[in-house]
């Protein structure tokens, strides 16, 4: 007895090969394949049925007597489901699926992919075909799968993939050759009122189609993740209990398990509770790293010196997706000091962070800041932070930071005015208050009288 | 050198930083001892014994840098005096200061030189003759605040060198010494 069936191709283990763009959709377990005719072709017992976009597969099981190759049939090849009746004698009986495929001259398949397909034995004879259901799959949302995949008629838009309309279905089944709707390269001609109506339709049709795909989608990956959030919260409550519980006696097994859970935890993308303690997740010390790599470009535009909030905006900007909170960019620059890495995070007083290159020198800074702050004219009329950010090379904000801590210092004096906030070169310590009106001859005060005074 | 009036400034009085009140402890405390001293010889040569702070006060002004103290600062350096004993508030609201630039234990020996120089030392004489009167002229107590002035009687009276009575009028009282 021959295989009425088309040949499926399979892989060594067993699973089948997918044509190009076919998709699985749903399967059953425990199938019976029978055709009408049960003379001439064998009976497909028990195997695997997987409905894919294209086709409807077969497998054998391996628990099969007879081995039978894998089968397959062309969802083109069928010319109409049946829909399931249900009666009194389908209660007691196994569900079964009935549906017509058409036949070429010997009898079997009608396979329109082979070279059987264009010519001879198109279309005329069908015969039907049942699908035992045995097992104990879901036999109705099969159903239902199966007229959504014959329909959808995706075979076609493999077809016709190089002209680049998709065909809608005129007459039953795809024949491939021309003639009526079809133009000689295959494409559905789109003539007139009806044409545009026609692809109104179709565009209607598959964006119908992939919304509905789509949300089923999102419902089974919401649904997958509330599992996820529950298992985590479950995995987070035994490592803190078991942490807390010192009593317990930790033996080295349990120690190993528990790491074990946690490097899978934090693989999945989860930062253990149990390391909070710690020196810190993997992933922030991971981050940490990363920030550290990235920071030196923009550190150096910048003249060695960065606000946090700058460097914030611009790595979550390069990250483009998965952005890091403030939370994280604050715990990975405190991770920098157990690593050796070029750079730190600083505080100023006023509270301003920065990221700033460990070899920056606040005496470089404040050795320039000196010379500029004692050129004549600033002795007259002061330096604002804009005039230093210049001189210094770094935005205004880090520049009034770096006078703030100068002044700090006792290198310069503040004069707030109409004019704004300035900032001169220290003379108090040179004035004695018990001889006020003396004067060196010598250091910033003189220096600074000369000035003054050829102005004045 | 800069005048404010017949009173000599000094160098730093032209320079901007000078007139705000600075945030760092080292560089403040330089800042208003140099004030303190300003002040105090200010008033001692200009003989100001009051200073009000909602008035303008000459001192704290520089119209060559264009600076003004801020009333903060003024306070500030007048608290400053306050705490040394060199000044007092005449109102909780701090609004005037007087300015001891003699203190009154200072006041006090001015007057017994006073009252020796001019052999006063049984004599009787008013408040209002001690300061405004011919014997005065030309010395320290001309024109001294009556404020100080009985605040330093009363030291006396205290040690003994004088009494103060009420005199006939209501408005003045008088002093007889004993020293």
């Amino acid at each position: 007895m021959s295989n009425f069936f088309s040949k499926a191709e399979v892989t060594s283990s067993g699973r089948p090969v997918l044509l190009r763009n076919e998709v699985e959709c749903h399967l059953l377990s425990a199938v019976d394949l029978e055709p009408e005719d049960h003379r001439h072709f064998s009976l497909l017992k028990s195997g695997l049925l997987i409905l894919t976009t294209h086709r409807l597969i077969w497998l054998p099981s391996s628990s099969a007597s007879t081995p039978t190759s894998a089968s397959a049939v062309p969802l083109a090849a069928i010319s109409h489901i049946f829909s399931s009746k249900k009666s009194l004698k389908s209660v007691f009986h196994s569900p079964r699926i009935r549906f017509q495929v058409l036949v070429s001259s010997d009898g079997r398949v009608f396979d329109p992919g082979s070279e059987s397909g264009s010519s001879s034995g198109s279309g005329s004879r069908s015969v039907v075909v049942t699908a035992v259901i045995r097992g104990k799959g879901d036999c109705d949302g099969f159903l239902v799968k199966f007229w959504d995949s014959w329909r959808a008629r995706a075979w076609e838009a493999t077809e016709t993939s190089d002209s680049g309309s998709a065909s809608a279905s005129g007459s039953g089944a795809a024949t491939g050759t021309g003639g009526g709707l079809y133009s000689s390269d295959g494409s559905v001609r789109m003539v007139g009122v009806a044409g545009i109506l026609r692809k109104e339709q179709e565009m209607w049709e598959s964006t119908d189609k992939s919304l509905q795909d789509a949300f089923q989608d999102l419902n089974a990956l919401m649904s997958k993740a509330k599992e996820m959030v529950m298992l985590a919260e479950k995995m987070r409550q035994k490592l803190l209990s078991g942490t807390s519980s010192q009593t317990s006696g930790t033996n080295d097994e349990d120690m190993g398990s528990k790491e074990e859970m946690q490097d899978w935890l934090l693989s999945v993308g989860i930062i253990s509770p149990v390391t909070k303690e710690s020196a810190g997740a993997l992933y922030h010390q991971q981050l940490s790293r990363q920030l550290a790599d990235f920071v030196r470009i923009p550190l150096e535009r910048a003249g060695g010196m960065i606000n946090l909030i700058d460097a914030y905006c611009l790595f979550n900007r390069a990250r483009g997706t998965e952005l890091i909170s403030p939370d994280d960019m604050l715990q990975a620059c405190s991770l920098w000091e157990k690593f050796d890495v070029p750079v730190m995070l600083r505080k100023f007083d006023s509270g301003v962070m920065v990221i700033q290159n460990k070899s920056h020198s606040d005496e470089e800074v404040f050795a320039r800041i000196k010379s500029l702050v004692t050129k004549p004219e600033a002795l007259l009329t002061g330096i604002s932070p804009t005039d230093a950010a210049m001189t210094l090379g770094i935005a205004p904000a880090m520049a009034k930071e770096h006078l703030l801590t100068a002044e700090i210092k006792g290198l310069l004096c503040r004069d707030i005015s109409p004019d704004g906030f300035r900032f001169y070169i220290n003379l108090f310590p040179e004035i004695d208050p018990c001889n006020m009106y003396f004067v060196k001859n010598y250091g910033i005060c003189s220096t600074w009288i000369k000035a003054v005074s050829t102005t004045g | 050198m800069q005048k404010l009036g017949d009173f000599k400034l000094p160098h730093f009085f032209n320079y901007p930083p000078y007139f705000t009140l600075q945030p760092v402890r080292e560089t403040s405390e330089k800042q208003i001892q140099l004030w303190k001293e300003l002040i105090l010889d200010y008033c001692r040569i200009q003989k100001i014994f009051v200073i009000r702070l909602e008035e303008e006060f000459p001192l704290f002004s520089n119209s060559v840098v264009e600076r003004t103290l801020s009333h903060e600062a003024r306070e500030a350096f007048l608290s400053a005096l306050v705490a040394e004993g060199r000044a007092e508030w005449l109102d909780k609201g701090r609004r005037n200061c007087l300015i001891l630039w003699h203190r009154i234990q200072e006041w006090a020996d001015i007057i017994v030189n006073f009252v020796k120089d001019n052999g006063f030392e049984d004599s009787v004489m008013t408040v209002e003759e001690i300061r405004s009167g011919i014997e005065s002229r030309g010395t320290e107590l001309q024109g001294i605040d009556r404020t100080i002035l009985v605040r330093a009687l009363k030291l006396l009276e205290h040690k003994g060198k004088l009494a103060i009575f009420k005199g006939t009028s209501t408005d003045d009282e008088g002093v007889k010494f004993s020293v």
